[in-house]
């Protein structure tokens, strides 16, 4: 029998969600916000055409961003070039992460989807970003998607798990909150948006009402589950906007990288660029208003 | 990792300048298209709640000032305004709509220092709100024929007495401005007295907008300068916007007179919130009503009823979600609650919840130590209201929210409706059936459904009972500045 799906209002969500994102976060501020974007970083390279080459130079990159700069969290990327990260990040603390599960689709068998995992873990993956089977989803099969996240939970190990809703093609908010509820049940260690590979990725709203399904997590059972925002998030300022997102509905408690990641691509180059500026005391007065 | 610990991460200020509103020392009184110093020369001083620094002077009107409005409004109305083509007259609204969008800055501003809400409620509602009634407005005034049932040519008033509140005084003044000047009546505009710049700026748009004189006047003052402004004979129409005491001495003073009148009265907004809503964002909304309108045209001294199923973990969340409001400058950007209006109205507040408590409520307050100076109020919650309880009945314009319950659906409305105001409601339910049986069961002049203080300028917005009669907004409001 279909479950009920959760209760969610639309218009409402999304005006708090501008109105948090478009927060001034101006000086002092500024300077720490963009240094903490860069420690949740997952800096992240999800291309048929990576190399050996290219993922050494990220790894590099991802353990010395800019002088002073903080190292990022970890860097994600597919389940063959595991052993390359690991041996590159040897020793730094930066984190290796890698998707799995038949990414960005899910859509092959479950068996399949098990032994990446566990292959990935064994090659050194510290984290693993799996996607959810958005088919059963969407035909209701609730129990069927919960069922695989633990078992995926499972061949997991040690390894933290972060579950990707891709919410753009779960049809609306109300289909969103559920399927955090899903993921949660599932036994999930970071609720992720998306895997960047469609058009809808993360928004405001998105991003709140996840949010707001891991507060609610906490309140009822006090498990204090992560948030991994990914896809489209290019800018400082919409990361800073992402910021204030998650300190004033989830608190200070989810401002570090073991509560919450930023997946992308180019947005470390944004955030150095605004660094720079703020340490040359160019913008030090002007508002950073978010733009997402 | 440098980032393991959790990041204080405290907002730094982030202030509107106050340097984008250059003020004058002193205001005289717009009358006649000319600003003029008052006739026996009296000022009051105009302060920011915030600070209690004076902004700026303005002029005391008396009766003969007040006098020589009324004249040169209808010298206005005579000369310039009655004998203008409609589509003329369009094109000056207009132009008021679009000087004052480009000086929005300046208003948000005046607003703000004035009043003590927060600028973004001021830069992202009051201000654009008010443009936005001028763009409608501009659009009646050569289709006035459509604005009455008959069809028949409809005719301006006359001169109109415009008096508005001080809790949201641009807009106030916007709702009753633009559809007097659209309908073809001349205006003389008289702002509360704590909240009379953005008046005055107004004046100085319709100066840039060249309007011609005495077609819109303001005169500042008292509750002085208003009653001379109701009782002066060659006034045709009052609209009013401010308490219901003041609201039933104009009604006593127009009484036998052929003068129009609409009264924007007191209210107490309520929220339904059933056990099937959508939680997060009923609550969301409740929060930005009750606590960081500063005093909007439907947020003043919100009642919110929980299905008693529910009520524990609403109340929860609640005291939880009051916690994370950010309090102060209201020239910060990112200030949720600013300042009360005044000394009196701050010392109204806290009586308020006194005898609530002492009537029997749970108080919770956000933890916040307020500044030294100025006026201040933590948001507030008062818990276990009981209908029959003050806190349940009686308007407050304040960061204040009282919580009943009710069991059913009829329950909940029986309590909504006992109360002498019904200006406006929200209902939360996931359940359309559910909404639309409750919202036609509210005596309230609006009702929103998982929503609350939406506006918009061709929907009509105003009372029942002692929430006054007549409407700013849409065709229903034109009625009060048009013979049909």
């Amino acid at each position: 029998m279909p479950r009920v799906l959760a209760r969610v209002d639309a218009a409402t969500l999304e005006a708090r969600a501008l109105q948090l994102a478009r927060r001034s976060i101006e000086g002092g501020a500024k300077r720490a916000a963009i240094d903490l974007a860069i420690a949740c970083l997952d800096l992240t390279t999800l291309e048929g055409k990576d190399t050996p080459a290219t993922v050494r130079a990220l790894c590099a990159r991802a353990m010395a961003p800019a002088p002073g700069a903080p190292s990022v969290a970890a860097v994600c990327l597919y389940p063959s070039l595991v052993g390359v990260a690991r041996e590159a990040l040897a020793g730094s603390g930066v984190r290796v992460a890698s998707v799995a599960t038949a990414f960005p689709s899910g859509l092959s068998p479950l068996e399949g989807r098990l032994r990446e995992v566990r292959e990935a873990v064994a090659a050194g993956a510290e984290e693993i970003d799996m996607v959810i089977d958005r088919g059963a989803f969407l035909t209701g099969r609730y129990d069927l998607v919960r069922d695989e996240i633990a078992a995926v939970k499972e061949a997991c190990g040690g390894a933290t798990l972060k579950v990707i809703l891709e919410a753009g093609e779960l049809g609306s908010y109300r289909a969103i909150r559920f399927a955090c509820d899903v993921a949660l049940d599932g036994g999930a260690d970071f609720l992720k948006t998306a895997t960047g590979k469609i058009g809808v990725s993360s928004t405001p709203a998105i991003a709140l009402l996840m949010c707001e399904a891991i507060r609610e997590r906490a309140r009822t059972s006090g498990v204090r589950v992560g948030l991994k925002l990914a896809g489209g998030i290019r800018t400082a300022a919409a990361a800073l906007g992402y910021l204030a997102l998650v300190h004033e509905t989830l608190g200070p408690d989810w401002l570090r990288p073991a509560r919450l990641r930023f997946g992308a691509s180019s947005l470390l180059d944004d955030l150095l660029r605004e660094r720079a500026t703020v340490e040359a005391g160019g913008y030090s007065n002007a508002a950073c208003v978010a733009s997402a | 990792m440098s980032a393991l610990e959790p990041v204080d991460f405290a907002y730094a200020p982030a202030l509107e300048s106050p340097a984008a509103l250059p003020l004058r020392e002193r205001y005289g009184l717009f009358v006649g298209g000319e600003w003029v110093a008052p006739a026996d020369g009296t000022t009051l001083a105009t302060t920011n709640p915030a600070t209690e620094e004076t902004l700026a002077l303005i002029a005391h009107a008396d009766e003969a000032d007040v006098d020589r409005a009324v004249r040169a409004a209808r010298r206005g109305f005579e000369k310039y305004w009655r004998k203008m083509r409609q589509s003329e007259r369009a094109k000056y609204v207009y132009r008021i709509a679009r000087a004052l969008t480009e000086r929005s800055r300046e208003f948000a501003l005046a607003e703000t220092l004035e009043t003590g809400k927060p600028i973004r409620q001021t830069r992202d509602f009051d201000v654009p709100s008010a443009g936005a009634h001028f763009f409608y407005h501009a659009g009646w005034a050569d289709k006035l024929t459509w604005a009455t049932n008959g069809g028949e040519r409809a005719r301006p008033l006359g001169v109109c007495g415009a008096i508005v509140s001080w809790n949201f005084p641009l807009l106030s003044a916007a709702w009753k401005l633009a559809p007097a000047l659209a309908c073809g009546n001349t205006v003389v505009l008289k702002p509360a007295e704590s909240t009379s710049l953005s008046a005055l700026l107004l004046a100085d748009v319709c100066a840039e907008a060249d309007l011609p004189p005495g077609v819109v006047n303001v005169v500042t003052g008292d509750a002085r300068t208003g009653a001379a402004l109701v009782e002066h004979g060659d006034v045709d129409g009052v609209s009013f916007s401010g308490s219901v005491e003041t609201g039933k001495a104009i009604r006593r003073a127009t009484a036998g007179t052929a003068k129009r009148l609409s009264l924007q009265l007191g209210g107490k907004s309520a929220f339904v919130v059933y056990d099937d809503a959508p939680f997060d964002q009923a609550i969301e909304s409740v929060v930005a009503a009750a606590f960081s309108s500063g005093g909007q045209p439907a947020g003043t001294g919100c009642r919110l009823f929980v299905q008693e199923n529910v009520l524990e973990e609403v109340v929860a969340r609640l005291r939880a979600r009051l916690g994370s409001l950010r309090h102060g400058d209201p020239l910060d950007k990112n200030t949720d609650v600013g300042a009360v209006r005044s000394r009196a109205q701050r010392e109204r507040i806290a009586e308020f919840v006194r005898a609530g408590v002492e009537e029997g409520a749970t108080l919770v307050q956000a933890a916040w130590t307020p500044p030294e100076r100025g006026f201040w109020f933590p948001a507030s919650m008062l818990a276990d209201v009981q209908p029959s309880h003050g806190a349940a009945r009686e308007e407050i314009a304040g960061p204040v929210l009282s919580v009943l319950s009710f069991r059913t659906p009829g329950e909940a409305i029986e309590r909504v409706n006992d109360a002498p105001y019904g200006l406006a409601a929200a209902v939360w339910t996931s359940s359309g059936a559910l909404a639309l049986h409750t919202a036609e069961r509210l005596r309230a002049g609006v009702v929103w459904c998982n929503a609350f203080a939406r506006f918009d300028p061709s929907a009509p917005f105003g009372g029942f009972k002692e929430s006054g009669f007549g409407r700013d907004g849409g065709a229903p409001g034109l009625a009060s500045y048009l013979h049909a």
